[in-house]
């Protein structure tokens, strides 16, 4: 799917964003499962709480990120994280 | 810039049942940076109290009293200290941690520390008004375990009338949103219901389910002749994963947990000895895995003594088996020593002796005999079973 811009992604229930400052990495925890993110992914799912949509998310990192092909780039992660389950 | 593909890494390894060991498929855990690699994992084992009887019970021959179990306080101390150390998950199991009246506090201090805190439970004794108070205390998920998708084949392979209790169980974990896993240890008397079994968890709403075949140290290898599968059986349960993996999509998680006695490759025990998890034992002794309690000379430190992290990094028994220094041949010079790390020291010792040895599950060790005449084409049959030796608190 390509994801409209009206979606407001939002973190599914089972799924924590979290920093460990063990290994200084963002990790999203699940039953019996980390995935390490990596880079500013982090960053882009703490955006993602049920709120901003879509447009909004890409215009604000657009603007903290200026030159980043944030407007191709972050609606296929997020694409991603949805197709994952962890991602609503 | 931006969102760099997160690599998924199952971090896991307890892989554990309410009644069965860790174990296998673990892929490695990221480039950590430290000496050791911090634990992602700690499993609780906050009583070996249990009203279930599983022939296949991976808690120790030795169960440890009620009295010398850790209190509230100490658990505090020790999932702070496992926190720090980088540890993410924590189990609280048991045998059945609903037997500790002070399950909740133990909760509380675990998801306070920012630990991801999952209850492993057989079901019975979790009414609402507990699993109200668990979550209000942070609890995060459930497993939880059975034995058979028929009630009475269920109740007779526990040695307890519980199927009830678990199926009310699994309603309420729903009821209050947690994630839900359903554990099933996996058998001669149950892998031919495996497609029940699979449909049964699915109608109790599971997010994942987890099929681990039996593995056969303590407990389970006293009832190795009644509990080993056919060749048949094994061939017939891995089609039907398959096929119910094409079904379900990502809609549900199914790991199957590898027969090692039948694969002729030792299982990457723990994601390696001291590299992924840790177990804490109801009286606190702090083991690399859950089944070493039974490895001699091993002296296993604990948490009553000794910091966590310094049990981690420095203490003789974390140490042991780390790495591949410690290796023999046939394991030294493998190209597998770095994804199996010479399989499962436990069942080295409960088949050879030796723990030291290359796993007898691997084909390639001197001792595969031991196993491959019990699973190869031609089974030395074991004496038949006369019914199972029941796990009895008190009896071990």
């Amino acid at each position: 799917m390509t994801a409209p811009a009206a979606w407001r992604p939002v973190l599914a229930p089972a799924v924590r964003l979290r920093h460990d400052r063990v290994r200084e990495v963002d990790l999203l925890v699940l039953p019996e499962r980390v995935v390490v993110l990596r880079g500013t992914a982090g960053a882009v799912l703490r955006l993602c709480d049920g709120d901003r949509d879509l447009g909004t998310i890409v215009a604000e990192l657009t603007e903290r990120f200026p030159g980043a092909p944030v407007d191709t780039e972050v609606p296929a992660f997020l694409d991603r994280m949805h197709e994952e389950g962890w991602l609503r | 810039m931006t969102a760099q593909p997160p690599d998924t890494v199952t971090a896991q390894p307890p892989d554990t049942a309410t009644a069965q060991p860790p174990d296998a498929a673990i892929a490695q855990p990221p480039d950590a940076a430290p000496a050791h690699p911090r634990p992602w994992a700690l499993l609780a084992e906050l009583t070996h109290g249990c009203p279930l009887h599983c022939p296949y019970c991976s808690n120790p021959l030795q169960l440890v009293r009620r009295s010398r179990e850790l209190t509230c306080q100490e658990w505090d101390r020790v999932l702070r200290q496992a926190a720090e150390l980088g540890v993410v998950h924590t189990h609280l199991s048991g045998g059945e941690p609903l037997l500790r009246r002070d399950l909740e506090p133990i909760v509380a201090s675990a998801a306070s520390a920012g630990l991801y805190t999952q209850l492993v439970t057989s079901g019975v004794g979790l009414d609402e008004a507990r699993l109200t108070a668990l979550t209000g205390a942070g609890l995060h998920s459930v497993q939880l375990s059975v034995q058979h998708a028929d009630p009475g084949a269920s109740d007779r392979i526990a040695g307890h009338r519980s199927f009830a209790a678990k199926e009310r169980a699994a309603a309420l974990v729903r009821e209050a949103g947690l994630p839900l896993g359903v554990n099933v240890v996996l058998h001669r008397d149950n892998l031919d219901a495996l497609d029940a079994l699979i449909e049964l968890a699915i109608s109790w709403g599971a997010d994942r389910i987890e099929l681990a075949n039996t593995q056969f140290y303590g407990w389970a290898l006293r009832n190795r002749a009644a509990l080993l599968p056919t060749r048949d059986q094994l061939a017939r349960a891995r089609e039907s994963v398959a096929r119910w993996r094409e079904k379900l999509g990502r809609r549900t998680e199914l790991v199957w947990v590898l027969p090692d006695y039948f694969e002729g490759v030792a299982k990457p025990c723990m994601g390696g000895w001291g590299a992924v998890s840790l177990t804490v034992a109801p009286d606190g002794t702090v083991l690399p895995c859950p089944a070493a309690a039974a490895l001699p000379g091993l002296d296993p430190p604990n948490v009553r003594d000794h910091p966590l992290e310094w049990i981690w990094d420095h203490s003789a028994a974390f140490n042991r088996y780390r790495g591949q220094e410690w290796m023999a041949e046939p394991c030294r010079s493998c190209s597998r020593r770095a994804e199996d790390f010479g399989g499962c020291r436990c069942q080295a010792y409960a088949l050879t002796g030796d723990a030291a040895r290359t796993d007898p599950a691997c084909a390639l060790s001197p001792d595969h005999g031991l196993i491959r005449s019990l699973t190869g084409p031609a089974p030395a049959a074991e004496p038949p079973p006369a019914g199972y030796i029941y796990r009895g608190y008190g009896r071990g």
